[in-house]
């Protein structure tokens, strides 16, 4: 990749290598699947059951239907954000795997604001933008928090932002068991319901949330800013070096905490519509991984903002069809973890089949001497 | 790509079409179709507990005609839970769903409910209320029964009558197994006691084992527990070579020298009681609760561990529960002091769901 960049940028500007590079980055990723199916296959197989059947129910589970491809998308919807929350951050090069505790503090935060609000019948046109807010700025300031750290501390961000985590979640389960739970919650602690008035519905002739929505406008808008603007040039360029950065005068302090902000804010907004669009009320089930499987999804993606959506929908589909797979084929919940260590384990070793398989190269040789 | 939400428009707009054709029809047949049940579990089938207690259940519905059993484990208390149920009712065809955690009520069986008049949904813990939807319900078996019969077989497979119990939280239905297995040894042998250690969660194996090693050392020689999987428990107090007592589903083939008998749900009556009134096309009951007076509770095989006169004990106390025979008959007092139980309740009264207090002869707090 570098070493393409770095060389004559005159000819990348050449249409037909764009397109190359274009092709190039679907043909990868695709390949990279189909060898992950072979590579599960010959798994089942070993283990006496169908491949033909597995992906046939994969098809039906996660895409077969209206209703599978929305069952898929409700269950992408939060991998989006989370997906955003590692992938912005790593464009700047840093390894933030804190998503989990933004998105569940984002959550509290909101169902903690609404109380008031809902108590004293606030419309839901503005408790749920507040609420929104809240989420936002409290998964930004926690991911921000390890940026600052990161930068003005030197302490690594990798492990205060798996730290910070922990703390989120013992914060969100210190006020949800003590101060602000429901007396009516007896037997599993949660923040007083926001009451079905207050709840995010579904977007229109679907029964998907408008988590969804609000994931794919934020992927187009984060991918417009990191590959359009100044800012997202200066990020990517701390990101390849941050020394350099900083000769060239760049603020790389700012850029880094910003680019947490961002990701934290993807999460903290994630932690909203989990709130306000499925439990209306903060508990322990805000806890649910999706900030961890956030960093799969982006991984895979290769930290493009973009592609982060059909990679998580690819997510939800997997899990879609995971239960179908258990009821039909009678196999245990773990073959589709199986499946998801296939395919994440290749997609990383095809990382490195960029820039060479020759058909993809312009001009091979000669231009690149 | 940019096709594609048209494409899904157009798609649940003949989806929605067809479903509206397709009700009326199915309505009609429901009456004497087959049965099929979608079940639920948040853990693995085989946990050695709750969840292996209702696959047990679901594994000897298979084996009834016309209901078609589907599973899924695993299943964590979000919307994921909503999506498994509404797949299951989609693509399997499920007409009656059941949801075996107590996380997944509110809000997701009730809303579903909502959305599917025509699919009946359980729950297995009592939550259903009469503003909740008609085609939602509850069941539970008061396990404490079984516990109970635990105690008086532990009251003479001991021989020191030292009982311990690893509890999970000091919520009502633990702390009301907790004072059935003491007052069930207390009948065998009047100087029995149970010593408790709270772990706090559901699941934490490590403290589990901690908690078992230290009860042992403490000179207890009967273990039993109320934690969602209590293999570690059962392994640990086999490996130290005391005697055990199960809880939710069997453990006999973990503790192949020590156990004595175990406490037990009979989901089976339940599922197949519900196949049974769908298949007939008769109403599903809302609100269910049981024991051994219905069929809903049994005891694990006896095992090495038993003697043959905690057998005997063993099987006229359950004789005696099958009757109705009240387990707390007062007045009896916590281990503080103060009477709590001033008089016989039956074993449903509701004045016995609302237990905070560990009787006297148990050891331990609940704070």
């Amino acid at each position: 990749m570098t070493v393409q960049t770095a060389g004559p940028a005159y000819v990348t500007r050449a249409p037909n290598v764009r397109s190359l590079k274009l092709a190039e980055s679907f043909f990868i990723p695709i390949a990279a699947l189909v060898v992950s199916a072979l590579l599960f296959s010959v798994f089942l197989l070993i283990i006496g059951k169908s491949p033909v059947d597995f992906f046939a129910l994969v098809w039906t589970g996660g895409f077969g239907s209206s209703f599978s491809f929305q069952n898929t998308l409700q269950r992408s919807a939060p991998l989006v954000l989370t997906g955003l929350a590692f992938a912005v951050p790593a464009r700047i090069g840093l390894t933030i795997i804190g998503g989990e505790g933004a998105l569940v503090l984002g959550g509290f935060a909101a169902a903690a604001v609404a109380i008031p609000l809902v108590t004293n019948g606030v419309p839901p046109f503005l408790t749920l933008p507040l609420m929104a807010i809240a989420a936002m700025a409290t998964g930004g300031f926690w991911i921000g928090l390890a940026g600052w750290l990161r930068h003005y501390r030197g302490v690594n961000e990798t492990i205060s932002s798996l730290l910070l985590s922990y703390i989120a979640i013992a914060i969100m389960n210190f006020f949800v068991e003590g101060a602000l739970r429901d007396p009516a919650s007896a037997n599993k602690p949660s923040t007083m319901p926001i009451g079905d008035a207050y709840r995010v519905g579904a977007m229109p002739f679907t029964d998907v949330h408008w988590g969804l929505g609000a994931g794919v406008l934020l992927a187009i808008v984060l991918y417009i800013l990191m590959s359009r603007t100044t800012f997202g040039f200066a990020a990517r360029m701390t990101g390849g070096n941050p020394r350099a950065a900083l000769a060239q005068g760049l603020p790389v302090g700012f850029l880094v905490v910003t680019c947490c902000v961002i990701a934290g804010a993807c999460a903290g907004l994630g932690g909203f519509f989990e709130v306000a669009a499925i439990h209306g009320q903060a508990n322990a089930s805000l806890v649910a991984g999706y900030g961890f499987t956030g960093i799969l999804v982006a991984f895979l993606a290769r930290h493009n903002p973009l592609a982060v959506v059909p990679v998580a929908i690819l997510f939800g589909a997997i899990a879609a069809a995971g239960g179908l797979v258990q009821r039909r084929m009678g196999m245990p919940d773990a073959t589709v973890l199986v499946l998801q260590g296939i395919i994440f384990v290749v997609l990383l070793t095809s990382e490195t089949m960029y820039g060479r398989l020759k058909f993809f190269q312009p001009g091979t040789g000669a231009d690149r001497t | 790509m940019s096709f594609l939400p048209l494409s899904r428009r157009s798609l649940l707009k003949a989806g929605a079409a067809g479903l509206a054709a397709a009700a009326l029809p199915m309505g009609f047949a429901r009456a004497q179709s087959p049965v099929t049940i979608g079940a639920v579990y948040v853990g693995p089938r085989d946990d050695f507990g709750w969840n292996q207690a209702h696959s047990v259940a679901m594994e000897i519905l298979k084996g009834v005609p016309g209901v078609t059993v589907v599973e899924e484990e695993n299943v964590p208390e979000t919307d994921a839970v909503t999506q498994s149920m509404e797949s299951m009712i989609n693509l399997d065809g499920a007409n009656l769903i059941l949801a075996t955690s107590f996380g997944y009520y509110s809000p997701f069986v009730v809303e579903l409910a909502k959305k599917y008049p025509d699919v009946e949904f359980r729950h297995a813990a009592p939550l259903w209320k009469d503003t909740d939807p008609k085609n939602a319900g509850s069941y539970f078996p008061y396990l404490n029964q079984a516990h109970y019969v635990n105690g008086v077989a532990a009251g003479l497979a001991s021989p020191t009558g030292k009982i311990g119990f690893v509890a999970a939280k000091p919520i009502p239905s633990v702390l009301s197994n907790i004072n059935s297995v003491l007052l069930g040894a207390r009948s065998t042998n009047p100087n029995a006691t149970v010593q408790v250690i709270f772990t706090g969660e559901w699941s934490l194996p490590v403290r589990e084992a901690e908690a078992t090693n230290a009860l042992v050392d403490a000179g207890c020689d009967v273990i039993t527990c109320h934690v969602d999987s209590p293999k570690v428990v059962i392994e640990t107090a086999e490996g130290r070579g005391v005697k055990t007592l199960g809880h939710n589903a069997s453990q006999a083939p973990l503790a192949p020298k020590g156990f004595i008998t175990g406490a037990e749900y009979k989901w089976e009556t339940i599922y197949k009681g519900y196949a049974d009134n769908i298949a007939k096309g008769e109403p599903l009951p809302n609100f269910m609760v049981g024991g051994y007076n219905n069929d809903m509770l049994r005891n694990t095989a006896y095992g090495a561990g038993a003697t043959p006169e905690a057998i005997k004990a063993a099987d006229a106390a359950i004789a005696e529960l099958v009757k109705g025979t009240p387990i707390y008959a007062g007045s009896l007092k916590d281990n503080t002091g103060k009477v709590v139980i001033d008089k016989s309740y039956d074993n449903y009264d509701p004045f016995l769901d609302g237990m905070n207090y560990l009787l006297e002869g148990v050891q331990g707090s609940l704070t």
